[in-house]
């Protein structure tokens, strides 16, 4: 099933949360909205699950409009933040809750509601929990019975709002393994919210980059990390050193990573500038530095530990600083464009 | 040094045996407050509660049934049913859907709703009977319109009704706004976006999840409901086996000096009050049981 968001326009009260969005997924694709708290990505995530209405613009499934369509009748399955788990309902009633409020005739009988439970805690890998109370189970089980209830009414689109937000680092990067393994059994076209760049950039087949109600990019991985289209989604995605500079009479900033720097103690080829070392903060394989550039801007630079050996660098140092890689943004053109 | 060093455990164990907590008071003036409380329940709870008892049997058994069965006794107990039966479904409903109202919705007046929600208890239970009666009384704005189509408020049971029911409106209202504000609406999001209808949400998610919050306030609700007295009293008239709940009758009893028989139906309030009192810590114990994660 394949979502069409059109020029979606959302205001709470003062406040706009999304400016003329507009954004296309591919059927079975797996694609992350990205972007710093207040963005509007999970005002995004509501208005395609219809748990809030746009001002303005359209959502439509699979080229059919759903605007107007209650979150009832859009079968997408939505998985909170903090999983909204029935407190009052065991593990197997809150699977089951989508199929037991289905209409008469629609509704599986008891025995194939038994079955599909059972099969989506098997999927779920919670076989033996059926009968928990939610306030029983840790947070990452607490998140795959959210995800094997939205499942049980076979919805077009599953959407994921911070699905790892709360759980804590370990079990956050074995439950995306397992989710992107989840995603590419069933096939199913989802959306998840994140504020982790590194758990978009891990898990998604493309990116969304969203900011302050708008989208300032999409692409694969790669294309985000590698071509950043503005200077937002370069500092995002990243550590980021911006130096002030001119390119071709035009005012502009420059962007590079802090491990994409080149350090020589001579001049280099390329786009190489002057540097004095401040600080040497040295462990295992790699050693941060902190230098100055001659115009005063702060850079970091992340190089390996050998290198700083080998030019034997300490704080007062006079070295050169070569990015390998480099992004340029014109002053005069506006971000987001 | 190290010789000094030794010395002090030596000494604090020998001027102090025990280790005191740091804000534990002398054992004095514990015994003292405690004491204090104590004795201040007793004398102005727990010596009513005897005394009700002890002058509602002072003539015996036989007088104590005689007060309660007789007719017009009977009559009371039945017109407090029918008016707690009436207030508390009518207030269970009305404040699931104003508590359902303020923390699910946004719309202008909402401050002023929640504020006014508290009115009844603000006001004095007498001003409140009064408003009843400058509204429906035979003087009062839709008096004329009563009298013209022979309907009685005023002195008749719908009266003690509107009273019961604008006294003790607070108590569900205010016992389910912070906890469905606690609770959210993410679990109600849920539901819908399952494929739940709204009534089906609010039978299978809502109202379980306020179910213990929801008894509570319909026990303290239905006590109250039971045994109010200065707004029945403005709108009732006093009309013996009409108008007359068990607090009117109690104190038609006590100012005829039938002491005896108005402490025997006393009694039944102070009843209720402890079943409510052992319901109340029940319930509790309940929420608390159900808030523990």
């Amino acid at each position: 099933m394949s979502i069409e968001v059109q020029k979606l326009w959302k205001r709470f009260g003062d406040f706009t949360a999304l400016r003329d969005v507009s954004l296309h997924v591919e059927p079975g694709e797996l694609v992350a909205l990205l972007g710093p708290s207040g963005s509007g990505k999970t005002t995004l995530l509501r208005l395609i699950a219809g748990l809030e209405y746009p001002d303005a613009g359209s959502v439509s499934f699979d080229g059919e409009d759903a605007t107007e369509r209650s979150a009832r009748d859009r079968r997408v399955g939505f998985v909170f933040q903090h999983y909204a788990l029935f407190r009052h309902m065991n593990v197997f009633e809150n699977v089951a809750f989508g199929l037991r409020v289905q209409d008469r005739a629609r509704r599986p009988s008891e025995a194939q509601i038994q079955a599909r439970v059972h099969e989506l805690l098997d999927l779920v890998q919670l076989e033996g929990l059926a009968r928990r109370m939610p306030t029983q189970l840790s947070g990452g089980q607490r998140q795959r019975v959210a995800l094997a209830r939205a499942l049980a009414v076979q919805p077009r689109v599953l959407l994921l709002d911070e699905p790892f937000g709360a759980l804590d680092a370990r079990v956050r990067r074995e439950l995306r393994r397992w989710l992107r393994k989840l995603h590419d059994e069933l096939g199913i076209t989802s959306l998840f919210v994140t504020h982790d760049q590194e758990e978009a950039l891990e898990l998604a087949d493309r990116v969304v980059v969203v900011n302050e109600g708008r989208i300032e990019q999409v692409g694969t991985p790669d294309e985000v990390y590698r071509r950043p289209t503005t200077p937002f989604v370069f500092g995002f995605l990243g550590e980021a050193n911006w130096l002030a500079t001119t390119v071709e009479g035009r005012k502009a900033t420059v962007g590079f990573r802090p491990d994409d720097l080149e350090l020589s103690l001579g001049p280099l080829e390329g786009h190489a500038f002057p540097a004095r070392v401040r600080r040497v903060h040295s462990f295992g394989p790699r050693a941060k530095l902190e230098l100055v550039a001659a115009n005063g801007d702060a850079i970091q630079a992340d190089v390996p530990a050998e290198r700083v050996r080998s030019l034997s660098l300490s704080p007062g140092a006079e070295v050169y600083a070569a990015p390998r890689e480099l992004q340029v943004y014109f002053d005069d053109v506006q971000s987001g464009t | 040094m190290i010789a000094a060093a030794a010395q002090i455990p030596v000494a604090t164990s020998a001027s102090a045996p025990r280790v005191r907590a740091a804000l534990q008071d002398p054992p004095l003036l514990r015994a003292g407050l405690i004491a204090v409380a104590l004795g201040f329940l007793a004398l102005f709870l727990l010596l009513p509660l005897v005394a009700v008892f002890t002058e509602a049997l002072s003539a015996g058994l036989g007088a104590y049934w005689a007060a309660i069965s007789d007719p017009i006794a009977r009559a009371a107990i039945e017109l407090t049913l029918v008016v707690a039966g009436i207030s508390v479904p009518a207030n269970a409903v009305f404040g699931i859907a104003a508590a359902w109202a303020i923390t699910r919705f946004d719309f202008p007046g909402k401050s002023i709703l929640v504020s006014l929600i508290d009115l009844p208890f603000a006001v004095s239970p007498v001003i409140s009977g009064l408003i009843f009666v400058l509204l429906f009384g035979a003087q009062g704005v839709f008096g004329p319109w009563l009298l013209a189509h022979d309907v009685k408020i005023i002195f008749a049971v719908p009266g003690i009704v509107l009273a019961t029911t604008f006294i003790t409106f607070p108590f569900v209202a205010r016992e389910l706004i912070p906890l469905m504000e606690e609770q959210g609406s993410e679990e109600e999001e849920a539901a819908i976006s399952l494929g739940a209808s709204g009534w089906q949400m609010f039978r299978r998610v809502t109202l379980p999840n306020i179910r213990v919050g929801l008894l509570y306030g319909i026990v303290l609700l239905n006590a109250r409901a039971m045994g109010e007295f200065g707004a029945v009293s403005v709108v009732s008239g006093h009309i013996r086996g009409l108008t007359n709940t068990i607090p009117l009758h109690v104190e038609i009893l006590y100012n005829e000096y039938q002491s005896a028989a108005a402490f025997a139906v006393a009694t039944l309030l102070a009843l209720l009050a402890l079943v409510t009192l052992v319901a109340k810590r029940v319930l509790e114990w309940r929420i608390r049981q159900e808030s523990q994660p």
